[in-house]
């Protein structure tokens, strides 16, 4: 018999395929994180491959700012409804109005850190035992070393320097009332394989991942939207520029990259040619320091 | 495009994180911000020249102790292959790490820093990387710039190299003389070893012919999770969905599920993407089978005539993780393939001297980052095959039931105690 090899896309999504199943099978209450992202609607394809014909067997979460993207909510709850898949959001807005969290002021200021109180709560609310995220090991140099099945104690920390061996397709889910198991099942996905996923899969994602004019202004380097949650500065002038979305966070802190690039394939070619990351080219949350990324996640953080 | 795995592996500070930096480096892999990174941070901390180990060593301890703790892995292309780099520790602490990098690898980079020779670690790796059963092994004597390219220091390493694999079981075995920090027979070919006339370390990785893990022969189909939509428009539905472990799956075949042994035949292999005409590893798929038959998560689907041994006594190689030792008659969690069971550890056959290669059977215990052929009897009946048939119904995971670490790795050897 011939070796036929399998073609790389289909080698990530039958691994990405096997790990959704095996957490169906050996957790009470999984749940996916849901922002409406292109990461995690590759993800949400993903799960809905996996169970077919049946539906995905649990809910969706979006752990919401409050600062959003229109696009990006209308194609939520769309896909939502769709798929008949419940959806819970767990609200930063919720979290300051309760009074539970103080939000920062100022122009420079961010909801990110609030994202993780939302986050934790939400897992402990809905009393979840898993939680995919659509974390991608190639995004930054702390998620690099990621397990696919990262462990969580009560508090909902990462402990880097202490994680399970993780062997072959193996994954160990046991853990104590109160832990959590975060599951990372597009971890071994690139940026370029989860456009050329999209492309291949014909895949819909919001209309702001493709270029598109809209005023920005520039700061730290970066294209920052102007959305009602934008807090100019005294020097600042919105200027219309044709843009595309890398990612998508939050709108605050999200920043947009200037394309022509108007579907996947010419995305493909322009990522395939990037040279700057993907995180490092629009998101001002990780410029915080050196080790923001590892610093935030072992708190709790996606 | 083909995709290769590859594992880093050797003894502490021999240079595995900054081959991979030049590796990415030279291969116009990092992106601007990456390097910028790190450039700053070599020169903050008064480095003579930029440490591109730091662009895999990501963790704060990691960068504040000079060494690598965690795998990291690494995602890189060229127009011949996609590869996916595992970039391990050599800490002896860290071992499982390394093996967790090395347990899904095709091709395994041992380094070993030609002023050191080949070290205790380097030893242990080599040992590890053969009884994954990694196919091919790349020997990179590094730093050669600190023994002023001198191929006689090469040629002896190589030598002493060669000897002790010859007791290991390495298929495929190749050395090549670098220096990662000068990027000398990385991605182009040294000036300063005119001697060395093989390929540069990426013209190798991306033309050696990858003898497949995919056992292609043996049906396997783990059961790994049963789809029973209950919606009105597949009210009958009833599939095993998994993924291949092994051999051919088409409809119309006859099969065997164990453990109730009972046949009958596949009616369809169903996907999200429509009917598959023919299922082989990795694939992740559903089958329906024409009788209604009892299958749960845990049953083996497999054919009347080649079937996985089921049993409860199980021989294996172990590679033990944790600071309390393994020991005779105590009890673990044990997960292979969708199964999970407990098991006790009925006898310590030996332990393996990783210098020697010899056997202790005086050993009672196995402490941690030792290797050694274990004898267990397991509640229920696992259905299994040798390791060296199949990596994915060879292989086994041990958890300590106190703390639910994995504590152990577990490849079988045989299938009767
Ligand atoms: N002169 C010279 N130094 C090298 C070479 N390769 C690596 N080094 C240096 O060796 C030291 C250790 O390198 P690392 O790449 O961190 O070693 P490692 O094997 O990844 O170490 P661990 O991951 O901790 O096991 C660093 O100071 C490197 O700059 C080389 O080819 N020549
Ligand atoms: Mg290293």
């Amino acid at each position: 018999m011939k070796a036929v090899q399998v073609p790389h896309l289909d080698a990530l999504e039958a691994e990405s395929i096997h790990i959704f199943r095996e957490v169906a099978a050996e957790f009470e209450r999984p749940v996916m994180l849901f922002s409406g992202g292109k990461d995690s609607i590759v993800m949400l394809r993903l799960a809905e491959k996996a169970f077919y014909p049946a539906r995905i067997p649990f809910p969706v979460m979006h752990v919401d700012t409050g600062h959003n993207f229109d696009e990006v909510i209308d194609y939520r709850d769309r896909r939502v409804a769709e798929l008949g898949v419940n959806l819970v959001i767990a609200s930063v807005q919720a979290a300051i109005d309760s009074g539970r969290v103080v939000e920062e002021t100022g122009p420079r200021s961010s909801r990110n850190k609030l994202q993780t109180v939302a986050l934790l709560d939400g897992i402990s609310d809905g009393k979840y035992d898993a939680a995919f995220g659509g974390g991608r090991r190639d995004e930054e140099k702390a998620r690099a070393k990621e397990r696919i099945y990262s462990f969580r104690d009560e508090f909902g920390q990462w402990d880097p320097k202490n994680q399970r061996p993780e062997l072959w397709n193996l994954y160990n889910g046991r853990h104590k009332r109160g832990e959590h198991i975060r599951v990372f099942p597009i971890s071994n996905w690139t940026e370029l394989d989860i456009w050329q996923y999209i492309e291949r899969e014909e895949i819909e994602i919001p209309s702001i991942y493709y270029a598109h004019r809209r005023p920005v202004i520039k700061r730290d380097g970066m294209l920052l939207a102007i959305t009602p949650f934008l807090t100019l500065l005294p020097d600042e002038v919105p200027e219309e520029m044709l843009v595309r979305f890398r990612t998508v966070g939050d709108a605050t802190c999200t920043g947009a990259v200037e394309s022509p690039a108007s579907n996947p394939a010419e995305v493909i070619i322009e990522v395939a040619a990037a040279r700057i990351t993907e995180r490092g080219a629009t998101r001002a949350d990780d410029r915080i320091s050196e080790a923001g990324m590892e610093d935030r996640k072992r708190e709790g953080y996606f | 495009m083909e995709m290769l795995r590859f594992a880093t592996a050797g003894s502490v500070d021999d240079g595995k994180s900054t081959l991979i930096g030049r590796l990415l480096l030279d291969s116009k892999q990092i992106f601007e911000d990456q390097l910028e990174a790190v450039e700053k941070t070599s020169r903050e901390k008064g480095f003579d020249y930029t440490n591109l180990a730091l662009l895999t060593d990501g963790l704060r301890s990691e960068r504040e102790q000079g060494i690598t703790i965690d795998v990291a892995y690494r995602y890189f292309a060229t127009p011949k292959r996609k590869f996916i780099i595992a970039d391990t520790p050599g800490h002896v602490q860290y071992t499982r790490n390394m093996v967790t990098g090395a347990s899904t690898a095709d091709l395994a980079l041992v380094l070993i820093d030609a002023r050191k020779g080949i070290l205790e670690q380097s030893r242990r790796h080599a040992v590890i990387a053969s009884l994954l059963r990694v196919s091919h092994l790349v020997l990179c004597v590094n730093k050669m710039d600190l023994v002023d390219w001198e191929e006689d220091v090469f040629n002896s390493i190589c030598e002493e190299f060669s000897e002790f694999a010859a007791k290991l079981d390495i298929p495929d075995l190749t050395f090549i003389p670098i220096s990662a920090l000068n990027g000398d027979n990385v991605t182009t070919h040294s000036d300063h070893m005119p001697w060395y006339g093989g390929p540069t370390l990426l013209y190798h990785l991306e033309h050696l012919y990858i003898a497949s893990d995919r056992n292609l022969i043996d049906p396997r189909f783990p059961v790994q999770y049963v789809i029973r939509p209950m919606s009105n428009e597949h009210h009958d539905y009833r599939g095993y969905a998994g993924q291949v472990s092994g051999g051919t799956f088409r409809p119309g075949d006859e099969v065997m599920v164990l453990p109730s042994g009972m046949t009958t035949t596949i009616a369809g292999i169903d996907s999200f993407d429509g009917p598959v005409s023919e299922a082989v590893p990795p694939m992740s798929v559903t089958i329906r089978l024409t009788d209604n038959l009892d299958v749960s998560r845990g049953d083996m689907i497999c054919r009347p005539r080649n079937a996985s041994v089921a049993t409860q006594d199980v021989d294996a190689m172990i590679c033990w993780f944790t600071e309390r030792p393994l020991s005779e008659r105590t009890t673990y969690g044990i997960k292979h393939t969708t199964n999970n069971a407990r098991c006790q550890v009925r006898h310590l056959a030996y332990r393996l001297d990783i210098n020697t290669l010899s056997r202790d059977e005086s050993a009672t215990e196995l402490n941690m980052n030792e290797i050694g052929r274990v004898q267990l009897r397991v509640t229920a009946p696992l259905f299994v095959d040798e390791y060296r048939r199949n990596r994915m119904t060879g292989s086994f995971i041990l958890i300590d039931e106190g703390t639910n670490e994995t504590v152990g790795a577990g490849m079988i050897i045989g299938t009767d105690a």
